[in-house]
């Protein structure tokens, strides 16, 4: 054993290791006939190797578009108009798309909402796979097949040395899922961005291709950020979660903290909206309002107008994600708010 | 409502038309409003054409046979009086092709017409009914959908012509032309009201209606029609160009209207006669006449099948 | 796979009924039906004689199988114009109009599949726009247009090739060709690129449209997103996918083109079916219009069978219909 590899193993027990992904202050801007508008607004996060980090939020929150930028595939007139998008340390926002290609499949892999769309119904599921493989991995044809089944049967396919040759619409949804999540693990990325990956199937199978995901990403050592606007997903299947809204980070922390601790008052709505087998309660909680549009973000704290808790500085200064514990949230409840003009000292 | 509020009602229509994305798309491409600017033109030069063209080319006391086969006025031998020059007759050209696009226009915006109410009829009832009738329908459509526009006005015509008695046919040429091209183009029209009638008849709005009691030709027009008016609009501008084109091609053949009231295409065709003589611009003039109608029409057309097509923008 | 052939061929087989009918009509109501069959000089004897064998008198169903019959052996009576039997003349003038509408086809495929493609993947570079610009004129022109205007600048104006019928042919049984000389084919460029110029305008655009339909879907998307090529994304997966609908309009073609033969053949003086046709609809040869428009619509549905077949050999879904257990 060398130096080298001696002092690497002392690091890892002391340090934690670098984050797979990190967001710094990304913006992502559609410019319009009406405007500018901003989807995504100065959002920053990390996700550890091997961690499952969630993305949380109603639809249009811009969870889906922050995916969108670090893999690389935002449509123009979309595009990212400041920050900073790190893989392992590396900046991967800006890149030409030669360096982006490789980058994707095989260092940063996706799963998309529809199944049946997701994969071209011209060629079997071998073609595919093979294909793919082939791609990252300097294969043969035998080998790469090889590869191809025993990925089918990781995922749970039966028969997959026949059905390897299928067509993807002789598979039923939940099944052809599991074909997308082969393929977007064949070349061992180290991130996996998962966007609504069970909204689009059966309610009694969601919980089996959610688990299945989590199972794969940690046997082949891939990240997983979720990207979901059910809770419950998250609640079963993250290690830590962020919470979007507006296009804003509002809190961000260990799934069991922000889930029986929530701190941000949307993430309190939110917690208290959804129906629990433990709690009894005469009504769920309800946040009056809906979230603004893209083109209608209200100044200072994007939440202040449904908020409950809301006071003075909410309503002309942007809270900073301010840390409150175990994790952070963007509100002026827990951070220092800086005097307002007219109030001699608070 | 009090006058003022009419008025005030109708400067807010205004307002939000044009403050509305079509006509913001419409304005930003200049290409478009040129072409929407010709097509205009055209119509009008064609409506007017009794006020505007010099002479009028089929009264014959008005022409002076010795004035035949004039070049345009550029060319040595031309005059002033016949600017684009004159055909075999002493007619002069530029009030031939101002009557012929009347023709032209005439024939074509009517075929529309019937194709369009033809098609949308049998659209709303086979989706709103459905059943054995919504079958029959859309399985004739299929048939015809498989032969050409133009072969199918051919045959019609045709047949109308050699079934019809000689003198009876001549009186009827044009209605039998307009039918002709309509009946050949309903199809497109009745598939696509027929896609969204089934759409709307789902909806809530229409079950509503329908519990309330109204009655079904209320529903059809006060409610699904307009949901479907879009892409029947670019049906039809786009069926018009098309139309203009069918009917230049059959009087061309000699098949479309009568010879006592010439199109454009008539007159392509007689100028094709002389053509090899080097009297081209009998034949030059009607037809760059005939192409920039047709193509400020599908110009018109194209861009409103993009405006309209929420997927593009 | 049995059951869809047989909808597709009961449903041709039904078209050709109504059509048939349609003929039969013609035939039969336009003028005197003896006299479209033998002709207007036979004897009067002949005529009382087929009369008699028509069974004119017989209710309508009979006359309708009876009509039936003679067609499929492909008698359709006699053409008042040439005196002769219509599937002679028919036959004559078939091989005329199938090289000319061949060649178009081959020739509108040929440019307008590359240049759809082409102008779908690069769609905003400006040789893209200028070939869009084109094919919106070349769909503006009608193809007699076209034709004159080839006509007054390739043989008026330069004399290299020529403006009327099909040169020299050689004779092969029925079928006449002018493949194999000189002046058939010089007389064979004119004609098919008139007919092919409004074909391949159609099909670029359509093509061109389908890309972009292609390149918008998911499939793609994750195509991408799994780091394939560029090589791999376009034409691995988007043309395929775009060419599969292609394959129902080349069929569409085949037809549209036959169709619009019988300008082109009017144009250029080409002896095919489709100058024939305005022959007799002039004339009022009803034994020819009444011929030729079973043919057509013959040569239609069958065209139409074809490309649903191929398209349900080209189109897995199509083919395995059902979906295999498991979750």
């Amino acid at each position: 054993m060398d130096t080298g590899h001696h002092l690497q193993g002392v690091e890892t027990l002391g340090a934690k290791a670098a984050p797979v992904l990190q967001i710094e202050d990304l913006a992502v801007e559609f410019p319009t006939r009406r405007g500018i508008l901003t989807a995504v607004d100065g959002v920053s996060l990390s996700i550890d190797p091997g961690e499952v980090l969630g993305v949380v939020g109603e639809s249009g929150a811009g969870k889906s578009i922050t995916g969108t930028a670090v893999i690389g595939l935002l449509e123009p007139p979309g595009r990212i108009a400041r920050g900073r998008i790190l893989l392992r340390g590396e900046r991967i926002d800006g890149l030409p798309e030669d360096a982006l290609r490789r980058i994707r499949g095989r260092r940063i892999g996706a799963v998309f909402q529809d199944p049946l769309t997701s994969l071209n119904p011209l060629y079997t599921v071998s073609q595919q796979l093979v294909e793919t493989i082939r791609t990252h991995v300097d294969a043969t044809p035998k080998e790469a097949r090889r590869r191809a089944v025993q990925l089918l049967q990781e995922v749970g396919i039966p028969a997959a040395e026949r059905r390897i040759d299928h067509y993807p619409h002789q598979f039923s949804g939940g099944m052809r899922q599991r074909v997308v999540i082969a393929l977007a693990l064949c070349a061992n990325p180290e991130l996996v961005i998962a966007d609504e990956p069970t909204t689009a199937l059966d309610v009694s199978i969601q919980a089996q291709i959610i688990t299945l995901l989590k199972r794969m990403c940690r046997d082949h050592g891939a990240a997983v950020m979720l990207i979901t606007h059910d809770m419950g997903v998250i609640a079963e299947t993250a290690d830590r979660v962020a919470v979007m809204y507006a296009g804003r980070l509002v809190e961000v922390g260990p799934v069991r903290d922000v889930i029986r601790q929530p701190r941000h008052p949307y993430t309190i709505g939110l917690m208290g909206s959804i129906p629990s087998v433990h709690r009894r309660v005469s009504r769920l909680v309800q946040i009056d309002g809906a979230m603004p549009r893209l083109n209608e973000i209200p100044p200072g704290c994007a939440f202040h107008p449904r908020c409950p808790q809301v006071f003075e500085p909410c309503r002309t200064l942007r809270p900073e994600l301010t840390p409150t514990g175990s994790g952070a949230a963007a509100c002026w409840l827990f951070g220092d708010a800086p005097p307002s003009p007219g109030k001699a000292g608070s | 409502m009090p006058a003022s509020g009419r008025l005030a009602d109708l400067r807010d229509r205004v307002a939000r038309a044009r403050d509305s994305d079509l006509w913001y798309h419409f304005t930003r491409s200049p290409v478009t409003v040129v072409a929407a600017a010709v097509t205009l033109l055209f119509l009008a030069l064609a409506a007017a054409a009794p006020v505007l063209a010099p002479q009028n080319p089929f009264d014959a006391a008005a022409l002076n046979i010795g004035d035949s086969r004039l070049p345009p006025a550029w060319i040595e031998g031309g005059q002033l009086r016949y600017p684009l020059g004159t055909d075999s007759q002493g007619r002069d050209v530029l009030s031939t092709i101002l009557y012929g696009s009347r023709i032209s226009l005439g024939v074509s915006a009517a075929a529309t017409m019937f194709a369009m109410l033809l098609g949308v009829s049998l659209g709303l009832v086979s989706g709103y009914v459905g059943g054995r009738i919504e079958n029959l329908i859309m399985r004739l459509a299929d048939v015809q959908l498989s032969f050409p526009t133009i072969l199918i006005a051919l045959l019609i015509d045709g047949i109308a012509r050699n079934a019809l008695p000689k003198n009876v046919h001549q009186d009827l040429a044009i209605p039998i032309l307009v039918l002709a091209i309509g009946m050949a183009s309903w199809v497109q029209y009745a598939r696509t009201v027929r896609g969204s009638t089934l759409v709307e008849k789902n909806k809530e709005y229409v079950q509503a209606a329908r519990l309330i009691g109204q009655p079904t030709a209320h529903i059809l027009f006060q409610h699904i029609l307009p949901n479907v008016l879009g892409p029947v609009l670019v049906i039809a501008t786009l069926g018009l160009g098309l139309a203009i084109l069918t009917e230049a091609t059959l009087s061309f053949l000699g098949l479309g209207v009568p010879a006592t009231q010439p199109s454009l295409g008539t007159l392509i065709r007689i100028g094709n006669e002389v053509l090899f003589s080097g009297e081209w611009w009998m034949t030059i003039f009607p037809g760059v006449w005939l192409v920039a109608l047709v193509l400020a029409v599908n110009l018109l057309g194209d861009w409103l099948r993009d405006a309209l097509n929420p997927k593009l923008r | 796979m049995f059951a869809f052939i047989l909808t597709r061929v009961a449903n041709a087989i039904l078209v050709m009924l109504v059509v048939a009918f349609v003929a039969f009509s013609l035939f039969n109501f336009v003028g005197d039906p003896v006299t479209n069959m033998l002709g207007e000089n036979a004897p009067p004897d002949r005529k009382a004689e087929l009369r008699l064998s028509l069974g004119l008198d017989e209710p309508m169903p009979f006359r309708f199988l009876r009509f039936l019959q003679h067609g499929v052996r492909g008698d359709f009576g006699m053409s008042f114009r040439n005196l002769q039997p219509v599937s002679s003349v028919l036959i004559a003038r078939l091989p005329a109009t199938l090289e000319l509408s061949v060649m178009a086809v081959l020739l509108a495929l040929g440019l307008g599949i590359p240049a759809g493609v082409y102008t779908g993947l690069h769609r905003n570079a400006w040789s893209s726009q200028a070939i869009q610009a084109a094919s919106l004129v070349g769909v503006s022109i009608p193809s007699f247009l076209t034709g004159i205007l080839l006509i007054l600048v390739f043989s008026v104006k330069v004399t290299w090739l020529p403006s009327y019928g099909r040169g020299d042919v050689l004779r092969f049984g029925w079928w006449t060709t002018g493949l194999f000389t000189a002046s058939g084919l010089k007389s064979l460029i004119l004609p098919s690129i008139t007919l092919a110029l409004f074909q391949t305008t159609l099909i670029m655009r359509l093509v061109r449209s389908e890309m972009l339909e292609v390149l918008r879907t998911d499939y793609i998307k994750f195509a991408r997103a799994r780091g394939l090529s560029k090589r791999a994304v376009h034409f691995g997966h988007a043309l395929k996918n775009t060419l599969v609908p292609v394959i129902t309009i080349t069929g569409l073609q085949l037809g549209s083109i036959i169709a619009f033969a019988i300008i082109t053949e009017t144009v250029f003086q080409w002896p095919g079916m489709g100058s024939l046709v305005i022959q007799a609809i002039t004339f009022g040869d009803i034994p020819v219009l009444s011929a030729y428009l079973v043919l057509v619509s013959a040569l239609f549905v069958t065209i139409n069978l074809i490309v649903d077949l191929l398209y349900y050999f080209v189109d897995p879904r199509l083919r395995v219909g059902h979906v295999a257990g498991g979750v």
